[in-house]
């Protein structure tokens, strides 16, 4: 399923801008502890936002206890963000954590991939404009709202003009619609069914 | 101009272009294990959605079943059995075949895909773990997707995907004497950084490749995901054929020879153009060991921890600091002679029957260090079974390390399982993330062979030098 659709978002940017942050770091083991997609919130960043392991007494050195992010919705990275681990759990503790959109130089393709499919806005912006923007961020969250425009394609902070970034259109649709992927492929069923009759007489070894 | 491996693979599966680069891309086979396969399952059938192609997918019990002897659906951690009855009543309502505890077949998924040939070269396969890429080693287009994803898979038998961009890297030359393809790839981790490949397919090539046997590929694809790959593959060979002819679900008589003669075409053509080419030098890979909190942070064993280095681009000086600081080690400190509390073999990366071969070879007649806690995993149950017909199990239980029932175990804390707090473990795995082997434990990834070197001298040890009686 995807998620709520999304056009243009202005909200205040949590500046976490570490290189090769991974799934491991984004929610640990530890935390998914059950046979579900929720409940995750609690465990997001768990190894650096709590003084304990399992505990929940926030580390005030931790930027993401820094009450002036409380409201923060959007996400600024370091490269590589997401490596690592496949699971779609780091994914959904950052959507129910209430994260819309990533802004960072690279992504993990696997994680990437989980974003858009749960209606969180990966956004590539090269290294320099990720730190002028969490700079900006710093100087006073509040003041400087970060807004991520979907159907523009750009990432603007109210004294910063407009910074492109591009997503394929399949997924920016897909994150605009809140469409179902599954739903969109259904659609094709005849062409699947087709092509894998005339697959199964060409590699029947495959056709188990 | 010719075409790559990946491109022939990519316009054989191709149902559809949907525009700005994403196709559609039939699936041959899916695999499960019930960390994700469970959630994914249900999910499926909440949505009143059915497995399309069930017998084509495949499902293990590795990710939470815990490695003990005598194992049940218990786990140290109290919810793990929940993972483990969901997948196992989700597989079975949907007629899904399924590797459970107690079968012989049962085992870490991308051990057992190519154990079993569920695998096959020219086919694509996707299973939602990370390290999909290793069975890219047997020339199968095999990456690792989301539960979400997963649940497309099964439903439609085809993905949506991004087209990858693609890489080479061809290492020239042969491996040294103890030199081993955990080394290889943690030698490129260190060379090309842990975002080096991002979004790329890898193919492997080059003199020094084509002679691993196939083991020691699905251990060097194994890493690709490191290197932030899309995935990893290698041009499928006689060795490979050789290795797949008879095994389960291998094509038989007719059907054999009429896929050999496929497989046989799986070649990206000399006059293929990638997006990225590199060469890589055996001679220059030496044992490694990483020092940090990301596999990029590897360098050769008899090196010492580095300082920051700003010209690479590679981390962060925050990500260099905090990695130094979890890991309790300085710049300028020797690795070789650093201390170690607990050894371990075991994982998708290195625990196939020639690692414990291997490993077993420097054990035999040598005990661990007395304060080091030392386990070993295989890879599958058949892979526990024929180290112990070859009597390796005793080598290892004689040197005084645990033999454990087959699963991914404490590659990441797997079922609650943890080798304690700030305790340095010399590992055989894949990731040295923060607390990856359970909370703040600190991780050192090796090949086999320097983690019995090193289990033995209780402190990181070079497997080529010869042991002191």
């Amino acid at each position: 399923m995807s998620g709520t659709p999304f056009d243009r978002l202005t909200a205040i940017a949590l500046p976490l801008v570490r290189d090769n942050i991974d799934t491991d770091a984004i929610i640990p083991s530890r935390e998914m502890t059950s046979v579900s997609k929720k409940g995750l919130a609690g465990g997001l960043f768990a190894g650096w936002r709590y003084l304990e392991i399992g505990g929940r007494d926030p580390d005030l050195a931790f930027v993401m206890n820094d009450p002036l992010y409380a409201a923060a919705r959007i996400l600024l990275g370091g490269r590589n963000f997401g490596c690592g681990s496949s699971r779609e759990h780091a994914a959904w503790a950052l959507a129910e954590y209430g994260f819309r959109a990533i802004v960072a130089p690279s992504f993990n393709p696997i994680f990437r991939g989980n974003c858009i499919r749960n209606g969180i806005v990966p956004v590539e912006l090269d290294g320099a404009a990720v730190a002028e923007i969490a700079a900006r961020v710093a100087t006073d969250p509040a003041a400087n709202p970060v807004t991520v425009d979907l159907l523009a394609g750009t990432v603007s902070l109210p004294d910063m003009g407009p910074k492109s970034f591009v997503l394929e259109a399949e997924s920016r649709e897909m994150l605009i619609e809140g469409l179902d992927a599954i739903e969109l492929t259904r659609k094709r069923q005849g062409e699947i069914d087709a092509f894998r009759e005339k697959d199964a007489a060409a590699r029947p070894w495959i056709y188990l | 101009m010719g075409k790559t491996l990946f491109e022939k693979l990519w316009a054989m599966h191709a149902i559809a272009d949907l525009g700005g680069g994403v196709g559609l891309v039939l699936i041959d086979r899916v695999l499960l294990h019930e960390r994700t396969g469970g959630v994914a399952l249900e999910s499926l059938r909440d949505a009143g959605r059915a497995v399309l192609a069930p017998r084509q997918t495949f499902v293990t019990m590795d990710h939470i079943v815990d490695t003990f002897p005598g194992r049940s659906d218990l786990t140290i951690m109290p919810t793990g059995t929940q993972f483990i009855t969901a997948t196992r009543n989700a597989a079975h309502a949907a007629g899904l075949t399924l590797f459970d505890i107690g079968d012989p077949g049962q085992g870490i998924v991308h051990v057992i895909s190519p154990e079993q040939a569920i695998v096959l070269p020219g086919a694509t396969l996707v299973c939602p773990d990370s390290h999909t890429g290793t069975q890219g080693a047997i020339g199968a287009l095999a990456w690792g997707i989301g539960s979400t994803e997963a649940e497309h898979a099964l439903a439609t038998a085809t993905l949506r995907v991004r087209k990858p961009r693609t890489m080479r890297i061809s290492v020239t030359g042969r491996l040294g004497t103890g030199v081993t393809p955990k080394d290889l790839a943690l030698h490129l981790l260190a060379r090309f950084g842990a975002a080096g490949a991002n979004g790329h397919i890898v193919e492997y090539a080059g003199e020094a490749v084509r002679a691993l046997d196939v083991e020691g590929r699905l251990t060097l694809c194994n890493m690709a995901t490191e290197l932030s790959a899309f995935s990893a593959i290698i041009a499928p060979d006689e060795r490979v054929f050789e290795y797949l002819k008879g095994r389960a679900y291998a094509p038989k008589g007719a059907a054999w020879d009429a896929a050999l003669e496929a497989w046989r075409m799986l070649f990206s053509d000399a006059d293929a153009h990638f997006d990225l080419d590199h060469v890589v030098d055996a001679a220059d890979v030496a044992p490694m060991v990483t020092w940090g909190t990301s596999p990029q942070h590897s360098v050769a064993l008899d090196q010492a921890v580095p300082a920051f280095d700003g010209e690479s681009g590679r981390d962060t000086r925050d990500a260099h600091d905090r990695a130094l600081a979890y890991m309790d080690l300085s710049p300028g400190q020797p690795l070789a002679a650093l201390p170690i509390d607990a050894a371990f073999i075991g994982s998708c990366t290195n625990a196939r029957l020639s690692d414990l071969r291997r490993a077993a070879a420097i054990l035999k007649g040598h005990r661990v260090a007395p304060h080091v806690t030392a386990i070993c995993v295989p890879g599958s149950t058949a892979v526990k079974a024929q180290a112990e017909a070859e009597g390796l199990d005793a080598i290892f239980r004689d040197a005084g390390f645990e033999w454990r029932e087959a699963g991914c175990s404490m590659c990441f804390f797997a079922g609650g399982e943890s080798f304690g707090r700030r305790q340095r473990v010399i590992t055989s795995t894949n990731r040295n993330f923060e607390s990856r082997q359970g909370p703040e434990t600190r991780s050192h990834l090796a090949s086999p062979e320097t983690v019995a070197a090193s289990a033995i001298a209780g402190a990181i040890a070079d497997p080529r030098q010869e042991i002191p009686a």
